[in-house]
């Protein structure tokens, strides 16, 4: 209990650190009638919507404004179209979420055994060839892998449609092409780790007892080599959160990251900091998740049971 | 005998090198309910003896040579899914690192119920009651909560405790102890050494007691092979090898013994030291150390006869002082 208060509150300093910072750098960075209005609108017009939108006061009371709507839940509204800026946003989070799921499963049923297999037949050609897929993998980048797909999938083999999120054929490859980077990753952390964990003493006291290889492997190897894997696994969700950024944009997904990349360009000012609010949030949530798995997995790193007996 | 060597050559494969022996023809035999112990310098193929015997040699080592037979059964006519089974069920090793020896993030319960199991066949409650009776039979005290935690939360004798207990399941006919005390503090290595000579008394096992330390051979063991460089240089009984050693290297080992001797003033040494085993001299491969070596020695490799392989062995003399060997601990 004192351990999850501990992380609320560190996670509540994150989180008021990223809003402030989120806050000035935008506002820092222009002027947003400059950009939402036409070219040609007058001076008295651009001033009666800087009224309006409250620029026109000075930063801190801005800010201080911001910061007390957002503690009643009002995180402003869209300079846009006039809607609720989390409204916005919440109505795109659940496509968003079903392709970071959808991706981050493909890369955990891809990684983990292509990387227990690597590390298994370790310097073989098995080997060989899935550390081969994984450092292409890894170097391809998401818009060149998306545009590849699109080109083979539906321009010339035309069994997938190239955007959109109608059905669940238009999953397939936008979760593909996020997913493929992270199993990348996985693989290579998994087969590492595992080699490590392989060559442990204990290793051999389960050979002792006559544990055939599966079992050696499945539970006497594998919890072990889980710990390093599920740790880059929370650095891995926030660059997740990225990357559906570029891929949102490639399959016209509708989801977060295509909001996002529109807002940035039109200065949408409430719905960036919404945005960054949310995968804030979800870092932040991820990371305690990770936490928390990292203790049942790990008992040396348990909390409470950290006393060395006799 | 529960255990059988003969003539085992262990080999192991260099990329682009050629192949080493680390042992070379080695034999032993081991009744049940006996201590034999197997000493020698770090090095010398004990270790590389005890996996080969255990079935644990590491991937690019292979037993090249000789025969193995475990409790009656010639381990080379079976399958290797076979020797394995027999193996699982017959015998059983202990090493030196308790604690890396352990499971992290497992229990020490778990750990040995999965050892119950798979040498048993029990089903995992019966098991785990199994797993908490084996623990408190090794000296654990409270091992039903004991069994609940990890080898992090034990001390180093404690989990030697526990991987004794993780041996002994399903009661084994050999236990293989490779340096199963080197790393504790003397109390303790008293402690486990006599836990595992009275599992040895109860349980009917033969007990292959691998050692560097001479004094813990003379304590508890019934007979003695001498390693050296590979191969059993010479075999007897604790009694007439520490009262009547031959080989020059046997008795080298025990004139460097804090007073095994007697009366020597400063501790003696052997010249020299241990071939690399990828560089052996032509003959005996004591012999570029030894003081009674001639030319036959550099030549030719000593046959082992009746337990002893030298060209110039000492001389067999009636023991000046009977029993001597309590005094070595």
């Amino acid at each position: 209990m004192r351990w999850f208060a501990i992380k609320s509150l560190r996670a509540f300093v994150t989180l008021w650190l990223v809003v402030t910072f989120v806050f000035f750098v935008l506002r820092l960075s222009g002027d947003p009638t400059m950009i939402l209005l036409p070219d040609d609108t007058d001076a008295a017009t651009r001033s009666f919507y800087r009224a309006l939108w409250g620029l026109d006061r000075p930063i801190w009371d801005q800010y201080l404004r911001y910061v007390a709507g957002l503690m009643q839940g009002d995180f402003g509204i869209s300079f846009r179209n006039n809607m609720d800026a989390f409204q916005l946003v919440r109505d795109r989070v659940p496509k968003t979420a079903l392709l970071g799921w959808t991706a981050l499963s493909i890369a955990l049923v891809l990684g983990i055994p292509l990387g227990i297999l690597a590390a298994l037949y370790r310097d073989s050609w098995i080997d060989r060839v899935v550390m081969g897929l994984a450092v292409f993998g890894f170097s391809m980048p998401n818009f060149f892998l998306g545009i590849l797909l699109i080109l083979i999938f539906s321009l010339q083999l035309r069994w997938l449609p190239s955007s959109g999120s109608d059905t669940w054929w238009h999953l397939i490859m936008p979760a593909f092409t996020l997913g493929t980077g992270f199993a990348a990753q996985i693989a290579r952390y998994t087969r590492s780790s595992m080699i490590d964990v392989l060559a442990k003493p204990y290793m051999r006291t389960a050979r002792s007892t006559g544990a055939g290889p599966a079992r050696r492997v499945i539970s006497h190897a594998l919890p072990n080599a889980a710990v390093p894997v599920v740790t880059i696994l929370g650095f891995q969700i926030g660059q997740l959160l990225g990357w559906a950024v570029v891929t949102e944009t490639v399959f016209a997904w509708p989801g977060i990251g295509r909001l996002l990349t529109t807002a940035v360009a039109t200065r949408d000012l409430a719905v960036v900091q919404c945005i960054m609010i949310l995968l804030a949030i979800t870092m932040i949530a991820a990371n305690m998740f990770v936490d928390f798995l990292y203790g049942w997995l790990d008992p040396r790193v348990r909390v409470g049971a950290g006393a060395r007996t006799a | 005998m529960v255990l059988s060597v003969n003539d085992v050559t262990v080999t192991i494969d260099r990329p682009r090198r050629t192949a080493v022996h680390p042992v070379r023809g080695v034999s032993l035999s081991l009744k049940a309910g006996e201590t034999l112990a197997l000493v020698g310098e770090s090095g010398c193929g004990k270790s590389m003896t005890c996996l080969a015997l255990a079935g644990l040699l590491p991937n690019r080592a292979a037993i090249a040579s000789g025969t193995l037979v475990l409790d009656g059964t010639d381990l080379g006519t079976l399958s290797p899914r076979d020797a394995r089974d027999l193996r699982r069920r017959k015998m059983a090793s202990v090493f030196q690192d308790a604690t890396g020896g352990l499971n992290p993030v497992r229990s020490i319960g778990w750990q040995v119920a999965q050892a119950v199991r798979m040498r048993g066949g029990a089903t995992r409650h019966a098991a785990q009651q199994e797993a908490v009776r084996l623990l408190g039979r090794v000296g654990l005290p409270d091992p039903e909560r004991r069994a609940r935690e990890f080898p992090h939360q034990f001390s180093g004798g404690m989990n030697q405790r526990a991987m004794i207990a993780l041996a002994i399941a399903g009661n084994p006919k050999l236990l293989i102890a490779d340096e199963a005390t080197t790393a504790l503090d003397v109390t303790l290595q008293a402690q486990i050494l006599e836990l595992i000579a009275d599992l040895r008394r109860a349980l009917g096992m033969g007990v292959l007691f691998v050692t560097h330390d001479l004094g813990l051979v003379a304590q508890h063991a019934d007979s003695v092979a001498v390693m050296y460089a590979g191969r059993i240089v010479e075999r007897a009984s604790t009694d007439s090898l520490f009262a009547n050693p031959r080989h020059p290297y046997t008795q080298g080992l025990l004139a460097a013994l804090p007073d095994a001797m007697g009366a020597s003033a400063r501790l003696a040494s052997i010249d020299g030291t241990v071939p690399p085993i990828d560089a052996l001299p032509a003959g005996c491969a004591f012999a570029p150390r030894c003081v009674r070596a001639s030319a036959i020695c550099t030549s030719t490799v000593p046959d082992t006869v009746r337990g002893l392989a030298c060209h110039h062995p000492g001389p067999r003399v009636r023991p000046a002082v009977p029993a001597m060997q309590k005094e070595y601990s």
